[in-house]
């Protein structure tokens, strides 16, 4: 099939477009709205926002989670806070100076007709969050407070404690358990979504499977909305939680979905290091202790001293050394690799040399040991808890992991993939975050996306399906993809192999960790590109997984997962050996600045690359969405 | 997958609901209150009981008359004993409701368990021996109540020969000298004092009286009221004992 | 450091469930208990015997879904842990831990150490919520709520749902939980005009499913979020007045 990418970017000033939009989109009249039927699958912030706000409306609604309860998606980690355009405080926010932030810190390769609306609706988030009982931080006035994050100069981020992305879920989450007590949502948990169906080009529907029992499932519906995540887990050790996974947008990716930008990886700065071998994943300890910590290693490479026997003369403060004037807090992709690069100079600490320090002694000197305890008490804790080391005696270890992908599933300005009827919300669509997203933006696009955007641009698609049935689940279309899932399944029981599925996974993390992790380079993509297909042929062959498919089988689950990822895997790589610039997340070694900076390539790489699957073993084929910027002004980047 | 083990059937609730207060009470919340409210009115008879005890410490005289008396409250307005039946009646409502709530809420309580337990022995932080054992404590109280009112209140032959109506002095003293009687009381005075000690605090959550900056007095209050019942009702049978009140 | 376990099977190859023995050798106690298991879980694999299935997401102590009770205590020895942040330095070398799944009726048993905990959401469906549809709320700084007024909602909106509280109850009690939903919501302005009708609801769906509370303050001490009892002083309090009050009044202070 030809493939056109109309990204659907309504005309006039960007100040107008979301209203002439809703103005000009077809609506589906409410009495009509119940003859419909929708399947979301996941219910994190998009995904729960999304269903519930949808049966609101009167839609018919199936939700899925491979959970056992809605409340547990990964969303429920987020510490830090959401952005809102509120300018509560005064200092000199507005819609466009959110638009504008986020579209820098994206490193100008996001669709500014996106990020324009998202900081639009930014504030809606906010009032429907407070009303629904999240109980934001608030002044003794009563009122709510704001703090400030990173890649921005003014304090515009609402925040619940360090459990903001819990608070928001659990709002979600109450709000469609309200539906599916009103019968409005029909919610399936521990049911894994292992296949879309499509029929006649358009999404029909999707086949799942039961993970306490097996069974494999059809359903159908007039449109299917995949709010799946981030792949983060292709690395291994990441900041994700352990189920998270690539599988429902690679599996749309294989009916015909294009994915877009998927070498745009996230890698988080201050993360606790791995201790060993069998280290299951890494826990992120909030980026504001940067703002008293002071980051260093030893001046001497394998210097095998305790961290308080290293004299002061002898320590390299290396970030306030390079970037003298953002010092600590320089952005989340510089000091990553910075700290990359103190490892490969053998200056790593603790045990496994695989961290550097952060370290609070001059600031408990200067402030007190009672301020720092007032700041960052609860996280000092969490980190004692995890490593049995007292942050106020020793320095922290922290080193940078992998923790959100900007890249995913290409989507037009409805949010539609470009298969008809099928929809990609959250941080499984290729989002508004360009190359790099700035903190405390992504829960503010999962619930933009589910409140605000999906369940108005949805009737578009279906206001011509009116008084048409789903596609029945007897047809041959959902009785195909159900017997070949069934055949994948027990593919994976019947290989019978030597070694644990964990241990592929494990593999396939250290060659993307390694070459397409912080810096990349031509030869190194090039080895993973030869190394993923040979693994994943040895996973093919070697693979052991036990126990039965009519069972809940959490091995099996994780085959098809890791099988996945191996795919996916290669197009990150394909990604990133193609787009020769430097941009965000994205850092190819071959450009940068004198000074070790990105550096990007605006006049070839101004695009979104969206990638075709051709099928196993083919290489994936590139489409170009150019990406215009009308009301930002092109820059480069410098925090020195 | 929907969710299992319901305790009880959801499809039979179809009919016209009960009268509020047989709702309130058929529900477990429900149950709690009316168990803290019937334990109030037990702790104040308690209360009141332990004092007129101490009227033994006067001498015969006195605790017969002070008994004596106690059928004459409310004359000449009331009939004699009509407020000391009234009383008995009220106090008989409250021990069957108390009594009817807590093995209600045991049974139920079997039941959410389920039927396989842990194995390994349960190792308690916060829930202590009194709090574990009230149904047991309750047993024992009860047990020991209807010993107590067939030896010294209504005095059964079989179990208190010694019985003359109205010698309250010397009833007390006939059946308190004989050790096993002595040990019975003791026990059961200890029995109530544990009781007591959970019941009053937990008293407190069960209808709701919260208040973070009092809440640490609701447990000093319980300790106190345990205390002070069981050395206030333990001084009659040691007194005997050790020939104080002869 | 080396441990032996005994845990908990069931279903699959172990039918209605028998503890089975197992030893982990060579463990770093800086290792999580989770990637304790995983370990044996690899070793399993290798002998050919199933690993054993446990529940666990997020491994940083918020999601809710990890859940053992270990050595009679459920997520284990240390306090204000949930069992993913739980590690192996806080046992000893040569230790013998008893691995189970919460017990209770409301919570059977899916298969080894995972049990089916949906009966919360049940309790939520029926009114652990504002009813506020997308779109009808009005500006966030419209309604002032004083702050030890959050920071208490806040403090019972800390619950992760992994039923620990259960699992700790001599009566398997759904109390703490329910008080911590109803606590969150009914604290802050924005859940006084559903909060009597809250109380009552989601009581009487707990009670189809839990036992009652008889204040042993267990679920406290288990809770990886510290959630006070207090809470569920205050849920009893608003079920009585649901049963007694005129809800005509309810627009009143």
């Amino acid at each position: 099939m030809t493939i056109t990418l109309d990204s659907k970017v309504p005309s006039g000033d960007i100040a107008d477009m979301w209203d002439n939009h809703r103005f000009n989109i077809r609506l589906v009249n409410p009495s009509n709205k119940r003859k419909y039927k929708i399947i979301v699958v996941g219910t994190g912030l998009a995904g729960a926002s999304a269903a519930a706000t949808l049966a609101e409306l009167g839609y018919e609604v199936e939700a899925f989670t491979y959970h056992d309860t809605t409340r547990r998606a990964h969303s429920i980690a987020a510490q830090g806070g959401i952005n809102a355009a509120k300018n509560y405080p005064n200092d000199g926010d507005s819609i466009h100076r959110l638009f504008y932030d986020t579209v820098k810190g994206g490193d100008y390769r996001s669709r500014e007709a996106n990020v324009y609306r998202l900081a639009q609706v930014s504030n809606e988030i906010i009032d429907q969050a407070t009303a629904q009982g999240v109980p934001f931080a608030r002044d003794y006035g009563g009122l709510l407070d704001n703090r400030s994050f990173g890649g921005a100069q003014v304090s515009r981020t609402f925040y619940a404690r360090g459990q903001t992305g819990q608070q928001l879920l659990l709002g979600a989450y109450q709000a469609l358990a309200r539906q599916v007590g009103l019968g409005n949502v029909k919610l399936h948990v521990r049911s894994e979504m292992l296949e879309v169906v499509m029929k006649d080009g358009h999404a029909a529907g999707i086949v799942t499977r039961d993970l306490t029992n097996g069974t494999i499932s059809s359903h159908s519906a007039h449109a299917v909305v995949l709010a799946t995540g981030g792949y983060s887990n292709v690395y291994y050790l990441s900041t994700n939680a352990m189920a998270c996974n690539v599988t429902a947008a690679w599996r749309a990716h294989r009916k015909g979905a294009l994915m877009a930008n998927p070498c745009y990886t996230q890698i988080h700065p201050t993360c606790i290091p791995a201790s060993d071998e069998f280290q299951s994943k890494l826990t992120l300890m909030s980026e504001s202790l940067r703002n008293d910590g002071r980051i260093w290693v030893s001046k001497t490479a394998d210097d095998a001293r305790a961290a308080n026997d290293i004299p002061e003369a002898e320590r390299d403060y290396y970030l306030e050394r390079i970037y003298p004037s953002f010092g600590n807090l320089a952005p989340r992709d510089v000091s990553s690799r910075a700290a990359m690069r103190m490892i490969e100079q053998e200056k790593g600490v603790g045990p496994l040399h695989n961290g550097v320090y952060l370290d609070f002694a001059e600031s408990i000197n200067r402030l007190g040991k009672d301020t720092i305890e007032a700041r960052y008490g609860n996280l000092f804790e969490m980190y004692e808890r995890i490593t049995d080391e007292n942050p106020y005696q020793v320095p922290m270890r922290i080193y940078p992991a992998p923790h959100y992908t900007m890249g995913g599933l290409w989507v037009d300005y409805n949010l539609m993939t470009n298969l008809p009827g099928l929809y990609a919300i959250g941080e499984a669509n290729f989002s508004d975050h360009g190359a790099n997203r700035l903190g405390a933006s992504a829960l503010m696009q999962g619930l933009a996306d589910g409140y605000f955007v999906l369940p108005y641009t949805i009737g578009d698609y279906l206001a011509d399906y009116l008084n048409t049935e789903p596609v029945p689940t007897s047809d041959p279309v959902f009785t195909e993809v159900e017997q070949a899932v069934a055949d994948r399944t027990r593919k994976f029981l019947a290989t019978k192999g030597t070694r644990s599925v964990d241990w592929f996974h494990r593999e396939l993390g250290k060659i993307m960790l390694s070459n397409c992790g912080m810096a990349r380079s031509a030869s190194g993509l090039e080895k993973a590109l030869s190394e993923i297909p040979a693994l994943k042929d040895e996973f093919e062959k070697d693979v052991r997984v036990l126990g039965e498919s009519d069972d809940m089988n959490q091995a099996l689950e994780n085959a098809g997962r890791v099988a996945d990822f191996f795919e996916l895997a290669e197009v990150m790589c394909r990604d990133a050996l193609d787009r020769k610039e430097s941009a965000g997340g994205h850092f190819r070694v071959e450009h940068q600045t004198d000074e070790g900076e990105a550096q990007r390539d605006d006049v070839n790489y101004s695009h979104v690359s969206a990638w075709e699957w051709k099928g196993p073993g083919q290489a994936a084929v590139k489409h170009k969405e150019p990406l215009e910027f009308k009301y930002v002004k092109l820059a480069q980047r410098s925090y020195k | 997958m929907t969710a299992t083990g319901s305790k009880t059937d959801s499809a039979t609730t179809t009919r016209r609901p009960p009268p509020w207060p047989i709702r309130f009470y058929q529900s477990d919340v429900g149950k709690k209150y009316v168990m803290a409210i019937t334990g109030i009115v037990g702790i104040g008879f308690i209360i009141f009981h332990m004092l007129g005890n101490l009227h033994t410490f006067e001498g015969t005289h006195q605790i017969n008359e002070y008994a004596e008396g106690l059928r004459d409250i409310g004359e000449p307005i009331a009939p004699r004993t009509f407020l000391v039946w009234i009383g008995r009646i009220g106090l008989l409502a409250s021990l069957v409701l108390h009594v009817h709530a807590a093995f209600s809420l045991t049974i139920a309580n079997q039941k959410a368990r389920g039927t396989v337990g842990y194995d390994e022995k349960r190792n308690y932080l916060a829930a202590n021996y009194a709090s574990r054992t009230m149904i047991w404590s309750g047993v024992i109280v009860l047990l020991f109540l209807a010993f107590h009112l067939a030896d010294l209140t209504i005095g059964v032959k079989a179990v208190n020969p010694d019985f003359t109506r109205g010698e309250v002095y010397d009833n007390l003293i006939a059946s308190l000298e004989r050790w096993p009687v002595f040990l019975i009381y003791v026990i059961a005075q200890g029995a109530l004092a544990l009781h007591i000690w959970h019941g009053a605090w937990s008293l407190f959550q069960s209808v709701g009286i919260n208040n973070p900056r009092f809440n640490h007095w609701r447990r000093n209050f319980a300790t106190g009221l345990a205390s002070i019942l069981a050395i206030g009702y333990l001084t009659v049978p040691f007194g005997i004992m050790f020939g104080i009140i002869h | 450091m080396d441990v032996k376990l005994r845990v908990w099977r069931q279903g699959g190859a172990f039918g209605a469930g028998s503890f089975k023995e197992y030893s982990a050798a060579g463990i770093s106690p800086e290792a999580s208990f989770l990637e304790m298991l995983d370990i044996v879980n690899e070793e399993l694999t290798a002998a050919g015997e199933e690993p054993i299935v446990f529940d666990h997401d997020c491994r940083e102590g918020i999601c809710g879904t990890c859940g053992l009770m270990i050595n009679g205590q459920p997520h284990g020895p240390q306090q204000g842990t949930a069992t993913c942040q739980l590690h192996m330095r806080k046992f000893s070398d040569g230790e013998t831990i008893v691995i189970e799944p919460w017990r209770a009726a409301a919570f059977p048993v899916i298969k080894d150490l995972v049990v089916d905990r949906s009966a919360f959401d049940r309790i939520v469906e029926v009114g652990g919520f504002i009813s506020v549809a997308t779109g009808a709320a009005p500006d966030a700084n419209l309604i002032p709520v004083p702050r030890d007024a959050a920071e208490a909602s806040m403090d019972a909106a800390a619950c992760i749902g992994c039923g620990a509280c259960v699992a700790a109850c001599p009566n398997s009690a759904g109390q703490l939980f329910t008080a911590a939903k109803h606590g969150h919501l009914s604290l802050l302005p924005q859940g006084q005009p559903e909060r009597l009708q809250r109380a009552q609801a989601m009581v009487d769906v707990m009670e189809k499913f839990f036992g009652s509370c008889t204040n042993h303050a267990e679920c406290e001490t288990a809770c990886p979020k510290g959630i006070s009892i207090d809470y569920i002083a205050q849920l009893n309090k608003d079920y009585v007045k649901s049963q007694v009050a005129n809800r005509n009044l309810a627009g009143q202070k």
